[in-house]
């Protein structure tokens, strides 16, 4: 029987790029921004750094394939730099691939590092994707909120909620991302919303309008990982360690059986099992001091709530309206504003996500610091919720 | 065995453009189109043509035995590529089937079916047409219009209308004409196409076939013969002594011109409503004439069209946006922004690989779980087993809607895209366009049926290639 990576791995640097529209920088700027942060705060070398793995997701709009590019731009010579991709969980992937490597042995230290350059595609939203030769035979080629919006149909019919009072509560969730991003000096978006207004904006995929989806925008981040004892000897004293990485992908069944009935999303629930299993965590609702989640769209928030079993099942809406994932609710969610402010440079995300957790856990999130921080959640989405892929990292301090 | 008209079916697009709304776009600059702006004429949507057309028509009739094909229509969506295949493919015939098109005349419906009525085979054959002619902005021809198809099967057995006389003339009369790669059609005057054309070699035809069969004039208890001009079919049909109550209605009202298929489509609407005994006469033009009689037989009593012309007719959907129109015949480039950019070539060989799949909607049933899934993939969705899956087509399994949403980011020409989560009764589940969604009419549970429609166009190659979408059942035995 596995038993797991928990504490078997250190997070000794962070870096992370402030998000938005960077008309000044491109993808190799975005890297070397955050990982000379992230060095800077491991206090360690470049030629310390024995492997790396780097996400991005589009190929049009990014340096191209391989790892190549990522390699010049940081200059890592001669040492194994992966490139990968798993759509918008591509962060978190880099995370677990360089955790992977330092908690099997073969390196000491390992670096993960995102990036996204997304305003080079001259529209707003995510690039229409490509799916395949066979899937572009069959497959609708529907947007990324059309994908998510369709939670809300399903959700809305199993729990017999109205159109309008689903919607108020996913204008509850924009809201409080909204007040979140303002005190986030790295946010693309710092601004409040009224919820009238929310409710009122224009259709983007039905039921979501342009307040119920994330910002898209430009973004790196970087995480630099080594063992705890290594992290005490570079000065670490109490280090944050992770307690868990768990992915869930989806091999069909969601989206060709009538086995799921549309209104959750199964691959969060598989990883959430998984990664509390992993991080011996028992009750999500009690263990937990504060979620960073995919909030791609404001129901895929909703939803997540209960996913991850903390709201339970047809609760989410109570628990959003009651204000329990506020900043000063008993689990603030998207505390560093979220996808929907901070925004959503894909490759980024998942590391963007544990980054805020980091801080947190090191009492270093300056005006939205939060007390009494031991467990922090990042729950990291890619695909849809029929063909996706969930990914959950739980991070805290070592031993604890 | 006695070869004859043993079933038919019909369709028409949905969308049924206010003509009103083309005369009032026009008011500026011809404002005599007014008097042409009566009822509506349907549209074929952005994704419907010839061929889809064709094969929601064929659909409405038995026709696995089919020995042979032979699609008709004077704007078939493909120059070189047999479009009478597709439909094969698409209405599941047998890979041996006889395949022909027929184009270049407003008479190749009729002579198709002329064909497939005085062939000799001992198999049936579907004669097939389907039309919707681009008009140019502007003409009358924008007005009198429309879209449709209408599928015969030709064979022994229930014979419900059997041909007791026929005639061809070919006059190189041009009253009007389309070079090879123009997309409008030009009309020479119309008094000279009436007193020269029309009155002078229909009527001569149509003396030939009565004689043929030994009958009068005043025998005919319908004549179907489509035309533009106004009042030409009882015009000819007094000239040849045929009552003026046996004219048929040209369904101008509801549905327009339909090109190479309307004689096809007329005589249809006429077999709903004839009498055991009763004569029809249906008459094409073009470059000449084609007549053919029929006689309806007992078993016209008892047959009941699955896809009828009335039920097409009365499931329009009224539109008002001209615009829609131009757009979609491509004389109007709106700007769909910069998501509607860089076409996706189409790869042929995979196209050939999911043949089935992709044209006759063929999912797969794992022989060791049950579970029926699209697509087919080298293992079962379910259980995972490696064994190949059994083929069974969702065309004509019921389904409802699992999930859904109004798409307003995407590009699609005709917006918002719907789509959802589709589940079959039988257990499939596809993610699929939903199209011809009325104004908020879909839920999870709506009622779904499947139809056959362009999924894609590519913009710098041309061309089109087709998938099975969803639509809302309408009503009770939609």
């Amino acid at each position: 029987m596995a038993t797991g990576i928990r504490d078997k791995v250190a997070i000794v640097g962070m870096g992370c790029t402030r998000f938005g529209e960077r008309w000044d920088a491109g993808t190799e700027h975005l890297l070397v921004e955050a990982f000379r942060e992230a060095l800077d705060d491991a206090g360690i070398d470049r030629s310390q750094i024995e492997a790396a793995w780097y996400g991005s997701c589009m190929d049009n709009v990014n340096v191209g394939n391989s790892a190549i590019p990522a390699a010049m731009a940081l200059r890592l010579e001669g040492i194994p730099v992966t490139r990968l991709e798993n759509m918008c969980a591509t962060g978190t992937e880099a995370l677990r691939g360089a955790a992977y490597a330092v908690a099997s042995g073969a390196v000491d230290i390992a670096l993960a590092i995102g990036a996204e350059k997304l305003k080079d595609t001259g529209y707003g939203g995510l690039p229409v994707p490509f799916k395949g030769t066979l899937n572009s035979a069959w497959m609708p080629l529907g947007s990324a909120p059309a994908g998510f919006a369709q939670l809300a149909s399903a959700y809305r019919s199993k729990y017999g909620i109205s159109k309008e009072d689903l919607k108020t509560a996913m204008g509850r969730v924009s809201w409080k991302s909204h007040r979140n991003g303002v005190k986030n000096p790295k946010a693309h978006i710092r601004k409040e919303i009224e919820l009238d207004q929310i409710l009122r904006a224009p259709m983007i995929a039905e039921p979501l309008g342009l307040f119920d989806c994330c910002g898209v925008s430009d973004g790196a981040a970087a995480a630099i990982v080594t063992t705890p004892e290594i992290a005490r000897s570079l000065g670490k004293a109490d280090p944050v360690t992770i307690k868990s990485i768990q992915l869930s992908i989806s091999a069909g069944r969601e989206s060709g059986t009538g086995q799921w009935d549309g209104s959750y999303v199964p691959n969060t629930r598989n990883a959430a099992r998984k990664a509390y299993q992993e991080a011996g965590i028992d009750d999500p609702r009690e263990d937990l001091s504060l979620i960073e989640v995919h909030d791609c769209f404001s129901i895929t928030e909703l939803v997540t709530m209960e996913d991850l079993g903390i709201s339970g099942d047809g609760g989410a809406v109570r628990d959003i309206l009651d204000g329990f994932y506020d900043a000063d609710g008993k689990i603030p969610c998207q505390i560093d504003g979220g996808l929907k402010c901070f925004g959503h440079p894909i490759g980024a995300s998942g590391l963007r996500m544990v980054y805020e957790n980091y801080l947190q856990l090191q009492d270093r999130a300056g005006d939205r610091q939060l007390g009494d921080v031991r467990y922090g959640l990042s729950h990291n989405l890619g695909g849809v919720p029929f063909n996706g892929v969930a990914a959950i990292t739980i991070v805290g301090r070592h031993g604890d | 065995m006695e070869r004859g008209i043993t079933a038919f079916g019909a369709y028409i697009p949905r969308i049924r453009l206010e003509r009103a709304a083309i005369a009032a776009a026009h008011s500026w600059s011809f404002p005599a189109l007014r008097g042409l702006g009566k009822g509506s004429r349907a549209l074929a949507s952005w994704d419907e043509d010839a061929v889809t057309m064709a094969v929601e028509a064929t659909r409405g009739v038995d026709a696995a035995d089919a020995g042979s094909i032979l699609f008709a229509s004077t704007n078939p969506p493909f120059a070189d590529l047999q479009n009478a295949t597709l439909v094969a493919a698409a209405v599941g015939l047998a890979g041996d089937v006889a395949t022909a098109d027929l184009a270049g005349s407003l008479r190749a419906g009729t002579s198709a079916l002329l064909n497939a009525l005085r062939s000799r085979d001992e198999t049936p054959t579907l004669v097939v047409a389907g039309d919707a002619r681009p008009a140019k902005p502007g003409s009358a021809q924008e007005m009198h219009y429309g879209a449709g198809a209408a599928a015969f099967r030709i064979g022994g057995g229930d014979v419900i209308a059997r041909l007791i006389g026929h005639a061809s003339r070919a006059e190189p009369f041009v009253d009007h004409f389309r070079a090879t790669g123009e997309k409008f059609d030009y009309y020479w005057e119309e008094r000279w196409v009436r007193d020269e054309g029309y009155l002078k070699i229909v009527p001569a035809a149509i003396k030939t076939a009565l004689d043929q069969a030994g009958l009068a004039a005043t025998d005919i208890a319908h004549f179907c013969m489509p035309g533009l001009l106004p009042g030409i079919a009882v015009a000819v049909g007094r000239k040849a002594g045929i009552a003026a109550e046996a004219v048929a209605d040209g369904l101008a009202g509801q549905c327009g011109d339909t090109g190479a298929a309307h004689p096809l489509l007329m005589l249809a609407s006429v077999l709903e409503r004839a009498k055991p005994g009763e004569r029809i006469l249906v008459a094409s033009f073009g470059a000449g004439c084609d007549v053919l009689l029929f006689e309806a037989t007992e078993a016209i009593a008892d047959y009941q069209p699955r896809r009828s012309v009335a039920d097409a007719l009365a499931s329009g959907r009224s539109e008002s946006h001209y615009t829609k129109l131009l757009s979609f015949h491509g004389e109007l480039g709106l700007d769909w922004g910069m998501r509607s950019e860089g076409g996706e070539k189409i790869a042929l060989t995979q196209q050939y690989r999911a043949r089935e799949q992709l044209a006759t909607f063929v999912a797969g049933e794992c022989g060791r779980c049950g579970a029926v899934q699209f697509p087919q993939l080298a293992s079962c969705v379910n259980c995972g087993a490696f064994d190949p899956l059994r083929p069974l087509s969702l065309r004509d399994e019921p389904a409802r809607i699992a999930t859904y949403t109004a798409d307003w980011l995407q590009y699609y020409p005709a917006p918002p895209l719907y789509f959802g989560l589709v589940q079959f009764d039988n257990g499939a589940r596809v993610m699929m366009e939903i199209v011809d969604v009325d104004a908020g009419g879909i839920d999870v549970g709506t009622p779904l049926r499947m139809v056959y429609r362009v999924k894609s166009k590519d913009p710098e190659r041309h061309f089109h290639r087709y998938f099975w979408k969803a639509t809302p059942v309408a009503r009770q035995g939609d």
